[in-house]
């Protein structure tokens, strides 16, 4: 008997859809934390969602458009004093606050975007801290925000957010919780769109694409205005958090891009699962080190280079070439499925 | 005549920028490996030198005799221990490897020597001058300026007229026909490491008795580095020199206008120098 053998191409596999059931469930749960866990426990699920933010960003930008940037800390700076001089001195909420600063992110990733994309390869990676630096100093000029030293978010403005102060910092767990879904979806969708179609493909091979008449500036550009906007916000939640801000703390480039880099590659660069397992180790290992002190940051060097040295695909890449499993439905394959009837 | 003094005094700090860059426009000349650590590099030098000073009791510019060697070993070993895996097309694995070093020097400088802001004491040459007309021109920016061009002078003696440099030439040229042709590329990126570290030993012990430091100061340095490099453009180690000098002055003019502006405006120098020129001031070699 001839069975007709069928072919189709298919994004989603019965992985995918299971994963994306499961992540509203995962969601839903991620919703009540506030209500099942302590203070210190969701501080930490908060921290992390904000660093899953960057990283997923960073990856977008790193791993996708081939801007290797390590100068995002210029953006997260900009969000957080975005915060306080829109609140401080505009006496906006804080909300809307953080929501204008993502427009102000836009507009000033243009210039900077214009100017930098001068530069090539390892040269725009630190063109784009010099950019950073530039924007610390910049923001250590103006008195009225504590200069050098910084200054707090004043109490009226932290009690607009919510009266009580645990409402407060449930609201930011659940602000940050939702930005964070917001960012993955939007690079998410970013990435099924054409402009992602056209970033793949420049990726891929840059010449090839190229001839086919896209236009590689103008993709790179709008990734980088797109990430430099979504991390101005990411920025104003990280100091709505802290509630204080300083020019070192708002554009340190240790945190807010060498870890963020980190978690990119342990994870695995050019998945966008790579994030989520990158994060989920880093913060594992600094509970684990803890104790430690600043050795907890040798250790993680260490350890960053040994993955880049060792396994450069990161663990999720280890995983998914070794078991071929893809949780986020991105890439096409050729399925042949059997009809009986 | 303020003015007259701040460039003046802006040139000479130009050889301390020079000094920072000398280093890292040679590996990349070389290799085209961005080195993110070479700031920190530059002040485990200086911590190196703090250290022999107090153990063997010498004039700090005395011990870059003890301090060098040791820095260059230390950049043979780190180039073929680690470096020398993380090249090739790909940016991210050097880039990703050399923030790491740099957070793991950081850190290891603070747990070993603290926190606090260290000094080289070199005696009696950190305040002697010279008269000048009118102007007083410090001895050890006299010093540190000259021994950038000397150094710079030696890089090139080096690259353009012996068989070190001709083998540094070849690799960066084409690293598979140099490798045909009998040189051992890892062996040759060691060395320009190596030669590049000794570099950066001098300019730690320079920034150490120029001011203070501590673990956390080696990003800033690097990105003056860099800075120079770039203006003076790539591959052309007396355009670094100039782009140092470029980079001191505006630095010294900013400092005139408005002591907060001093940093702000040897950056602002560089972006405007990018916009005009983005391949620099003295290209001769494309990124």
């Amino acid at each position: 008997m001839n069975i007709p053998l069928k072919y189709h191409v298919s994004r989603s596999s019965r992985l995918s859809r299971l994963v994306s059931f499961i992540t509203v469930l995962a969601l839903i749960l991620l919703l009540a934390v506030p209500l099942l866990v302590g203070r210190a426990d969701r501080v930490l699920f908060g921290v992390m969602f904000l660093y899953l933010a960057l990283a997923s960003l960073w990856y977008l930008l790193a791993g996708y458009a081939g801007l290797v940037s390590v100068g995002q800390q210029a953006f997260v700076g900009l969000g957080g004093y975005m915060l306080f001089a829109l609140t401080i001195f505009a006496g906006f909420h804080p909300l809307t606050a953080i929501a204008i600063s993502g427009i102000i992110g836009a507009i000033i990733a243009m210039p900077v975007g214009i100017l930098i994309f001068r530069l090539r390869g390892a040269y725009f990676a630190i063109g784009t801290w010099v950019i950073a630096e530039v924007f610390r100093l910049s923001f250590a000029q103006i008195q009225s925000l504590g200069g050098g030293s910084g200054s707090s978010l004043p109490v009226a403005i932290v009690k607009s957010l919510a009266s009580s102060r645990q409402m407060r910092e449930w609201t930011s767990y659940w602000l940050a919780l939702g930005l964070v879904v917001l960012v993955i979806g939007a690079v998410y969708l970013f990435l099924r769109s054409r402009q992602g179609l056209a970033l793949m493909a420049l990726r891929d091979n840059e010449l090839a694409a190229s001839s086919l008449g896209i236009d590689i500036w103008k993709t790179k550009f709008i990734v980088y205005i797109v990430t430099g906007a979504l991390t101005t916000l990411v920025g104003g939640l990280i100091f709505l958090q802290k509630l204080r801000i300083s020019p070192e703390a708002a554009f340190a480039v240790n945190d807010w891009t060498a870890f963020v880099i980190f978690i990119v590659v342990i994870g695995g660069i050019g998945t966008l699962e790579g994030p989520i397992i990158g994060t989920l180790v880093f913060f594992a290992l600094r509970e684990l080190l803890a104790d430690l002190g600043t050795a907890y940051l040798i250790v993680l060097g260490l350890f960053a280079i040994f993955v880049m040295l060792r396994a450069p695909q990161g663990v999720w890449g280890f995983v998914r070439s070794k078991f071929h499993i893809y949780l986020f439905p991105l890439n096409y394959k050729v399925e042949r499925f059997r009809e009986d009837d | 005549m303020d003015w007259i003094n701040a460039i003046v005094q802006g040139v000479l700090l130009g050889g301390l920028y020079a000094l920072f860059a000398a280093g890292l426009s040679l590996i990349f000349g070389v290799m085209r490996l961005v080195n993110i650590a070479h700031g920190d590099l530059i002040i485990l030098g200086a911590y190196l030198g703090l250290t022999t000073t107090s153990i063997l009791g010498i004039h700090p510019l005395m011990s870059l005799v003890v301090v060098m060697p040791l820095m260059a070993l230390l950049g043979y070993c780190l180039q073929r221990g680690i470096l020398n895996s993380t090249l090739g097309d790909d940016l991210l694995p050097p880039l990703l490897v050399t923030f790491g070093l740099s957070v793991i020097l950081q850190n290891s400088l603070l747990e070993l020597y603290s926190a606090d802001p260290q000094k080289l004491n070199a005696g009696i040459i950190e305040t002697a001058s010279i008269e000048v007309g009118s102007l007083a021109i410090g001895i050890l920016p006299i010093l540190m300026f000259f021994t950038a061009i000397s150094i710079v002078a030696g890089l090139q003696f080096i690259f353009y007229r012996t068989a070190l440099g001709r083998a540094f030439r070849a690799v960066s040229d084409n690293q598979d026909v140099a490798q045909l042709m009998g040189l051992n590329k890892r062996h040759i990126f060691g060395l320009a490491m190596a030669l590049s570290l000794a570099v950066t030993a001098v300019a730690g012990i320079f920034l150490g008795i120029r001011t203070s430091f501590d673990p956390s100061v080696g990003g800033g340095r690097l990105i003056f580095g860099f800075e120079a490099v770039i203006i003076g453009g790539l591959g052309n180690l007396w355009g670094t020199l100039i782009g140092g000098i470029i980079l001191g002055v505006a630095q010294n003019i900013g400092a005139q206008i408005n002591p907060g502006w001093q940093l702000l405006s040897g950056h602002i120098a560089f972006l405007i120098i990018l916009v005009i020129k983005p391949k620099g001031l003295f290209p001769r070699i494309s990124g």
